[in-house]
């Protein structure tokens, strides 16, 4: 019997009752793509990783992501040339991410609220010893301390640091910071050994019951130049200069400086001079400022600071307080060819800062190593052709820079640990770039890049404090806020809304969104829509 | 250091939600709890803009009443996608009617509320382009002059799309449809939120589904207001405007970052607000990506119809002020 309503003859139902998941052709898909800031990381750090949770204010959290990868934050945060900021998406939308600047607070409130790194988790491991306490020793044993080895760190020099210390003037890194970080390393339970020159690297496995070494020593012989000098000229090595900063008697450079070469340590030297009452610092480079290897920013500083900078010149002649310099000029191919225009400058000191060559002593006699252009070789997992010896920073092959060393110490204490237990280490599988193209930049408001204040010019022609102050918190939090977090979800909930389906499900705070296959009809306005590209479409198999 | 404020922490100012912000200032979209009032499995295209337009005004009138609402709804795409008998994908009291009467049918609804003294109950009305502009004008006209308690939501995608794409009055000039197919002609067509505005009703607003919380925002405003009140809302059509179903928010973005779609509201006639302009673009990049305005650029380039319509664009800017910096 009718018993509905007036012309009803249906019971009503629910439109869910038609999956129209049945259309689609193409299925949406949440992906990690590989942001260009942590592909550009020679450290291997997270970046975009520790930036979220630096967003959200857990600043403790985004250090222990960061320092799983890299313990020198705070180091790191003055001295990096920061590639990753060259990478950053946000470059093309307005600037960069001062990820660097971030990474620096983090790394100084660590110190001030004194972080600890957590135990091991592991002990019992085996005896490894690292030969050379700069950035790439440090970071192989904090690495390998981490993975539960008992490490010894053997260092010639009476200080930990290496070239952080002795390469690098106090303006740009503060010996209390570097202090800090090396000493946190340190309570994990490494035993560094200060003014421990290891001469025979074998003997010295042998004799403390070693199971593998980590050889880095570093580079720190100044090259020299043959340039004819009188008797009275006054001609230092760069490398020389920096480390005496480090004693108690300043170096005597004399008021009018002459610094040979074009790198960072050339301009360390030379702002160094200032800084020592030099009235002219002079860096004598035989090619142009396009073909200078050091750092744009570092010779912008430079050059605000009063540093002066003769391009396309050569030092032909050295005499008391004199030099002859020789102007050149490019040929085809870009190399610089005298042109007899000979030019005199006054000089009290000429210091050469034309790089720097490995100290191989250690290494005469072991078998199977092998040298070339003065430097190590070493396989892709960082071991030398001895087996058990592995070797990195700047005494192999690479860029010389303190964060490359701190992520060869990361690869070569994963490749010990591996070796040391019979096995190979393989690298997680990396996603695919998450380049500019695959944003959706439209949901990123407008923010310019929070400066770090540089040190008032005058003030830091004088002294050495340092240039670069740090972010305060809430400036830093602005900053970190400005990372469009290329290629992983940030929940901004932009899928869930924009599909005419509701077949987004989503899943809590923390715990990201699921498709609904079954209503999902493949339009692919999530993708579009998604700000970070972490949606992509894939064909259905039909 | 100059002082900059942290608005909507930089990466959340135009998206759904963000983890990062009190929940009170997310749109409704983002919420787990948000009352899904046209639900899942309804028949719409791949890319429907109707369908998203529709959840995201209902959704937000839903929360704005406490859920108390009711809704009538004008024959048209989004009637027929979302209730063939005896299916429905609607999660309110929801009624349908004729083509032409959705606001007569609202009035009642509201008059009958009114008799049996449920005052805190709502009625919202809905309809296409077609079912507003063209075939229920008059009741909807009537309703403005009248006065009475409903918001009438139009969702406009430019053409009766459920018979197959025929023109209609609220059709773009040069736009090809299936009755216009050398190109809509200049100067014919409707303004509505205009028709509205001259009626002097309490409230009359446009909006796209490209800025959820500008649309938002404004179906709040309006359940803040009784009487008569108008929301015109772009919604794109990947099937009668020839774009791809993933193009669905960026056609009605650039809809209104060209200025041929103004976006404001007003309140009594007046203009309170308009919404500016971010990212001006010419009118080329919006009818290049569909396929309804393809004749434009093959087998000849008409630069001169194109320039006629960035004309168009221009003059919204300059009347409404699409381009003067906020505050």
């Amino acid at each position: 019997m009718m018993r509905k309503p007036f012309a009803i003859t249906l019971d009503r139902g629910s439109s869910l009752a038609n999956h129209t998941g049945t259309w689609r052709t193409l299925r949406p898909q949440y992906v990690d793509r590989l942001p260009p800031c942590n592909a550009g990381c020679p450290a291997g750090e997270d970046i975009q990783g520790w930036l979220a949770r630096a967003e959200a204010g857990d600043y403790e959290g985004a250090w222990r992501l960061l320092t799983e990868e890299n313990p020198l934050p705070a180091v790191m945060g003055r001295v990096c040339y920061h590639p990753c900021e060259g990478a950053c998406n946000r470059g093309q939308l307005d600037e960069a991410v001062g990820i660097n600047s971030i990474e620096r607070f983090l790394g100084d409130e660590a110190i001030r609220r004194g972080w600890s790194f957590d135990k091991p988790k592991k002990s019992g491991g085996k005896r490894v010893l690292v030969v050379g306490a700069g950035p790439s020793g440090l970071s192989a044993a904090y690495h390998l301390a981490r993975l539960g080895h008992q490490v010894e760190i053997r260092e010639a020099g009476p200080f930990a640091g290496g070239m952080m210390r002795f390469g690098i003037p106090k303006y740009r890194l503060p010996r209390d910071v570097l202090d800090a970080e090396v000493q946190r390393i340190l309570d994990m339970g490494v035993v560094l050994k200060l003014n421990t020159k290891v001469a025979n690297v074998l003997q010295a496995k042998e004799e403390g019951g070693f199971h593998a070494v980590f050889l880095a020593v570093g580079a720190h012989i100044g090259k020299r130049a043959y340039i004819p000098a009188g008797a009275s000229a006054r001609i230092l090595d760069a490398v020389s200069v920096l480390r005496s900063m480090e004693g108690a008697e300043r170096p005597q450079l004399g008021r009018r400086v002459i610094v040979y070469g074009g790198g960072n340590t050339a301009l360390d030297v030379a702002r160094t001079a200032k800084r020592l009452g030099a009235s002219e610092a002079i860096i004598v480079y035989r090619r142009t400022r396009e073909k200078m290897p050091a750092h744009d920013s570092e010779l912008e500083e430079a050059l605000q600071e009063g540093v002066m900078v003769k391009w396309l010149s050569t030092i032909r002649q050295a005499e008391g307080s004199s030099i002859t310099v020789e102007k050149m000029k490019l040929d085809e191919k870009g190399f610089p060819q005298p042109t007899g225009e000979l030019e005199t400058l006054a000089a009290d000191s000429v210091v050469l800062a034309l790089g720097q060559d490995v100290d191989l002593g250690l290494l005469d006699g072991v078998p199977g190593l092998e040298i070339a252009d003065g430097v190590v070789k070493v396989g892709p997992n960082m071991m030398t052709g001895h087996a058990g010896i592995f070797a990195g920073g700047d005494m192999v092959p690479s860029e010389r820079t303190v964060t490359v060393g701190v992520g060869h110490g990361k690869k070569a204490a994963r490749h010990i640990d591996a070796w040391l237990n019979g096995k190979t280490f393989a690298k997680s599988r990396v996603n695919a770039p998450a380049s500019f193209d695959k944003l959706n930049p439209w949901y990123y408001s407008d923010a310019p890049k929070t400066m770090r204040p540089t040190l008032d010019i005058v003030r830091r022609q004088s002294t050495f404090d340092e240039v670069l102050r740090g972010l305060d918190e809430k400036s830093a939090l602005f900053e970190a806020r400005r990372c469009l977090s290329c290629g992983n979800c940030f929940e901004c909930d932009n899928c869930y809304g924009v599909c005419p389906d509701n077949a987004v499900i989503k899943l809590g705070p923390g715990k990201g969104f699921e498709f609904n296959y079954d209503y999902c009809k493949g339009c692919g306005l999530c993708a579009a829509e998604c700000p970070c590209g972490a949606i992509e479409m894939v064909p259905e198999s039909i | 250091m100059a002082f900059q404020p942290v608005k909507y922490y930089q990466t959340g100012t135009f998206t759904v939600g963000n983890r990062l912000l009190p929940p009170e200032v997310r749109a409704v979209q983002s919420s787990e709890r948000r009352s899904n009032a046209l639900n899942s499995g309804h028949r719409a295209c791949q890319g429907c803009g109707e369908a998203l337009g529709a959840r995201y005004a209902i959704d937000a009138a839903m929360q704005a009443t406490n859920n108390r609402l009711i809704a009538a709804n004008a024959t048209g795409c989004l009637e027929v996608f979302s209730t063939p008998y005896p299916e429905t994908s609607w999660q309110l009291p929801w009624i349908h009617s004729l083509f032409g009467n959705a606001a007569a049918v609202a009035t009642g609804i509201a008059a009958a509320l009114k008799a049996k003294g449920k005052a805190g109950v709502r009625v919202v009305a809905q309809g296409g382009d077609g079912g507003t502009t063209d075939i229920g004008f008059g009741c909807l006209s009537g309703m403005f002059e009248r006065n009475d308690d409903v918001l009438y939501l139009c969702y406009d995608n430019e053409a009766y799309m459920n018979t197959g794409v025929q023109r209609s009055s609220a059709t773009p000039p040069a736009a090809r449809t299936a009755t216009t197919t050398a190109g809509n002609v200049f100067n014919e067509g409707k303004n509505l939120p205009a028709i509205a505005m001259a009626h002097g009703i309490p409230y009359v607003a446009t909006a796209t589904i490209a800025d959820l919380h500008d649309l938002e925002h404004k179906v709040k405003r309006a359940m803040q207001l009784c009487g008569a009140r108008y929301i015109h809302v772009l919604v794109s059509c990947p099937l009668g405007w020839g774009h791809a179903s993933d193009a669905s928010i960026r056609i009605a973005r650039l809809a209104k970052e060209t200025g041929l779609f103004p976006v404001f509201e007003a309140e009594r006639g007046e203009l309170t607000s308009v919404s500016h302009i971010r990212h001006k673009v010419p009118v080329e990049e919006y009818l290049r990506p569909q396929r309804r305005f393809a004749h434009l650029f093959a087998p000849k380039l008409r630069s001169d119809v194109i320039a006629a319509l960035q004309d168009i664009a221009d003059r919204n800017i300059e009347r409404f002020g699409l381009l003067d910096r906020p505050g």
